[in-house]
């Protein structure tokens, strides 16, 4: 039977090493099922995260061959087998153990923003076309893959000053919902330091759901943003004539 | 000893144990009711199965069909659930599911929009009307995400990747709960007055299904031992479309929007073989029909290369199939080399649902155990012997809030401070380290495997009494090897241990489903057996249930239908006579037990 060879990140905390496994292979296998069946044969202990093994709830993230990816959905066909592959938690956040790393951060930006709050006396009536864009930001599955990669996180650990493009894209959808009366833009500049972001596009490079976190979420954002603190007549406007 | 110093301890009125869709909608309500609440879940937050729902949420909202209203949305459950479901459940759920779905939107849910600018609605399986509220094929996590947002907001206490072991009791009445942080493995304990369970189900003990590892029967077996009874657990949903290749997603489920959006099946022969199961509905037939139809066309050899039947939905075009299924579209794609727009996927039943589990009171959300209570999957009543598509979704808004809503008064009622056992803490610490005594043994896994083949073989879409004993009795072997297993490593985050202590409660469950399904000599809904293919009359006036004994032995009985008045009754059969009377008389005469 065909083989692959894997090198594990093994360990607790910041301790740890690549640990070599080989795993046989079925056909349209993916990386998720090769720790699966690390766990069922050689290591049981083995920590990793997954849920639904279809690329919907974002638990599985993981660097593969440096990469961060979706484990469930990267296939073994996809690289070449005459090398092992390396395996490793995400970079940007600290290990907890093995492939599961500590997100928890991300769940304390989350709590901050400005939840939804619909406009006074509104009718409910919403068409597709106006919603369309704001159902692309709600396809987020939360994987953390474009927390991981952003430099500003990643190189710069510039937590908690800055939320990351996740949650420019979580705002983004709050903020083109086309019956959100809120307004987050002066969080986005200060607690969320939009700033920051020197528009790398590394992290759509890196989203799973295809999402255009910065030319669609990001730069829209910080555009709002200029406009109020910088163009005070042209953030009028938009106001006046159906800003969101 | 002062449990305080030896365990990390928290106290709130009302625990909710799970954060999918129920719990969540339940911690809603008990907060907004000035509880203070707990939330408790196994995976990350948001990483429920309710993230993984697809197809939609039934709510008989009109928006489509404006003939739909809450009584044709009960007259399809009832019918669905060939009616043995708890008709009270199904009236609640039938009324209350259009205002629920209404107020997601309302915190933020974006639903597909009619054209008139309103929630759009898609047709599925059993329901007559279009009645499926849903966001392409992501309902689930609309659905999860706002409900996230809305509780992160309201002050309510989240605990992640904390797995709770056993409820814990102060007299009668329930008293909070014990449990372990998978991060590290050290033990917490959380006083409450109310718990409300809301862990969802069961598949895992099945070789082929469309659930993830947190499905070990957990909430049924915590309330099982806590004193609560289990309803109707023969009763298992098998999803007609998994996938079937290639083997690592063997199971991964394939949306009844599918079908719902037109989607034909076929077997190896181009036929369109539902003509012969149900001619009337085709397609849109309910699922134990579906599934048993795939099942039968592959054993007289009509089946797939790899043994399922073709569903084609390519005639739709390629803009409008990645417009309404974009995520079946991408699964097909990159798992298994299939262009959905081009060629018919290849699909066959997987473990999907649990009608069965914890026995509740239909208005309250409460089990027999003051304090505790139970809804969404975990819960069983609504759906009787099969579940229709979407009704799952709408289950856990209606009786999610319902449970909270509930639990919180309750609380408020015994409003002293809780009473723990300390003697329970210190069992229930002892049971998890046990794990780790064995020096020597076999892989938790292992076990693990045997027993989905065991439940796969014997207890699956077709039962026979020899299977079903056979099974009875692999699980006892099992039993005795799940105890001796060896585990690895240390108490941080651990799966082995994790799985060794999971493999207890699905053992628990898949007796209970056997021995259920043992005493139910007729075929009903989901649960078919060989050997009676017929439903038979009587056998719509009763349910099993099941509890556990003074000496640990499992309690297998029947108790009587709950009553329906007559008004509820005329509904059912102002139209529906002729479908009904194949499954029940019970409506029409003055019937006992
Ligand atoms: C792939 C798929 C697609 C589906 N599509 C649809 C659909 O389109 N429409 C529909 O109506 N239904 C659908 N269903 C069914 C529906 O999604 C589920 O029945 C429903 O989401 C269950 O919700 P829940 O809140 O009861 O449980 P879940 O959402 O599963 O949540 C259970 C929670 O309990 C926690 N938990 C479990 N055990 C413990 C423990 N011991 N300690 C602490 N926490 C614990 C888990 O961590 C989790 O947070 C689908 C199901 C699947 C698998
Ligand atoms: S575009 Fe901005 S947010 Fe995205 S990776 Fe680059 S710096 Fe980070
Ligand atoms: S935006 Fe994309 S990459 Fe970032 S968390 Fe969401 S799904 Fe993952
Ligand atoms: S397991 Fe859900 S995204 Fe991979």
């Amino acid at each position: 039977m065909e083989q692959a060879k894997f090198k594990v990140h093994r360990g607790e905390g910041s301790q740890g090493q690549d640990v070599d496994y080989t795993v046989p292979i079925e056909e349209g296998m993916v990386v998720l099922d090769a720790m699966h069946y690390i766990q069922k044969t050689a290591s049981p202990d083995l920590a990793v995260r997954w849920n639904c093994k279809a690329a919907k709830c974002g638990s599985c993230s993981a660097e593969v061959n440096g990469k961060p990816r979706l484990m469930c959905k990267t296939r073994l066909d996809d690289f070449n087998l005459s090398e092992p592959i390396t395996v490793r938690p995400m970079k940007s956040f600290p290990v907890i153990k093995d492939l599961a790393c500590d997100v928890k951060w991300n769940y304390e930006v989350n709590k901050k923003i400005k939840p939804f709050t619909p406009k006074d006396d509104t009718d409910w009536i919403m068409y597709q076309r106006d919603v369309d864009r704001v159902q692309e930001f709600r396809k987020c599955i939360e994987c953390f893959a474009c927390q991981n990669v952003c430099h500003v996180l990643r190189d710069h650990n510039l937590k908690p000053k800055f939320a990351g493009p996740r949650f420019f894209v979580r705002v983004a959808g709050l903020e083109m919902h086309p019956l959100d009366g809120e307004n987050r833009l002066e969080e986005l500049r200060n607690d969320m330091g939009i700033g920051f972001c020197n528009i790398t596009k590394c992290c759509t490079e890196v989203c799973p759901e295809d999402i255009h976190i910065t030319d669609n979420a990001i730069i829209p954002m910080k555009e709002r943003v200029v406009d109020k603190y910088y163009d005070p007549l042209k953030m009028l406007l938009r106001s006046l004539f159906g800003k969101k | 000893m002062n449990i305080q110093d030896r365990f990390e301890v928290h106290e709130h009125d009302v625990l909710v144990i799970g954060a999918g869709g129920a719990g969540l909608r339940a911690a809603i309500e008990a907060s907004s009711q000035g509880a203070k609440v707990a939330l408790i879940c196994k995976s990350l937050l948001g990483k429920a199965h309710t993230v993984m729902a697809e197809g939609g949420v039934a709510a008989a909202l009109a928006n489509v069909d404006k003939d739909d209203d809450w009584k044709t949305h009960f007259k399809d459950t009832m019918f669905g659930g060939k009616y043995v479901n708890n008709y009270r459940m199904a009236e609640l759920h039938a009324k209350e599911a259009p205002e629920r779905v209404l107020e997601l939107e309302k915190w933020g849910a974006v639903f597909d929009r009619t054209k008139e600018g309103k929630i759009i609605q898609r047709a599925f399986g059993g329901h007559k009307y279009k009645r499926l509220s849903h966001v392409g094929d992501r309902t689930g996590l609309e659905m999860i995400r706002t409900l996230q947002d809305k509780g992160v907001h309201m002050g309510i206490d989240v605990f992640m990747e904390c797995t709770i072991t056993k409820l814990l009791k102060d007299g009668d009445k329930i008293a909070g709960a014990f449990g372990y942080w998978r991060e590290n493995g050290k033990f917490v304990v959380f006083k409450g007055k109310a718990v409300v369970l809301a862990t969802g189900g069961i598949g895992k003990m099945y070789k082929v299904t469309s659930n993830s590892w947190e499905y070990t029967a957990d909430g049924q077996i915590l309330a099982y031992h806590a004193g609560a009874e289990l309803l109707d657990t023969e009763f298992v949903q098998f999803h007609p479309t998994g996938m079937v290749w290639p083997p690592g997603v063997i199971g991964i489920l394939v949306t009844e929007a599918v079908r719902g959006e037109g989607g034909l099946l076929t077997n190896n022969k181009g036929e369109r073989f539902m003509e012969k199961y149900d001619p009337e509905r085709m397609e849109l037939s309910t699922r134990d029909v579906v599934a048993r139809a795939i099942y039968t066309e592959n054993k007289e050899g009509r089946g797939t290369p790899h043994g399922g039947a073709f569903l084609d939905i390519s005639h739709r075009g390629a803009d409008y199939v990645k417009k309404k299924l974009p995520s079946m579209y991408h699964q097909f794609k990159e798992l298994a080399d299939v262009d959905i727009t081009k060629e018919p996927m290849e699909v066959g039943p997987t473990g999907h649902y649990t009608m069965g589990g914890v026995r509740v009171n239909a208005d309250t959300a409460m089990t027999c155990v003051p304090g505790l209570y139970a809804a969404g999957e975990v819960a069983a009543g609504l759906h009787g012997a099969n579940r229709l598509g979407g009704n799952s979704l709408s289950d856990l808004l209606v009786f999610g809030r319902r449970a909270g809503l509930y639990a919180s008064e309750y609380a408020k009622k015994n409003s002293g401070s809780v009473n723990i056992n300390e003697n329970d803490i210190l069992t229930a610490e002892k049971e998890m380290i046990s794990y780790f005594e064995n020096a020597s043994g076999e892989n938790p896994y292992s076990v693990h495997i045997d027993l989905q083949e065991l439940m796969q073989n014997n207890v699956g879409i077709f039962r026979i009494e020899e299977d079903l004993l056979k099974a009875i009795d692999g699980l006892q072997k099992l039993t005795t090897r799940a105890k001796k297993v060896k585990i690895e490593g240390s108490r941080m985050y651990n799966p082995g241990w994790h799985m060794a202590y999971d493999l207890g409660n699905m053992m628990i469950y898949a007796e209970a489903i056997a021995r259920c399904a043992l005493q139910r000599k007729e075929s009903r809904g989901a649960h078919t057996r060989l050997d009676f293919p017929n439903p038979k009359l009587e056998d719509a006036k009763w349910n099993s249930i099941v509890k556990k004994g003074g000496n640990g032995e499992m309690i297998v009985d029947r108790v009587k239908s709950i009553d329906m008045p007559s008004d509820m009754k005329k509904i059912l059969e102002e139209t529906e006579k002729e479908k009904m009377s194949k499954y029940t008389n019970a409506l029409s005469g003055g019937v006992t037990v």
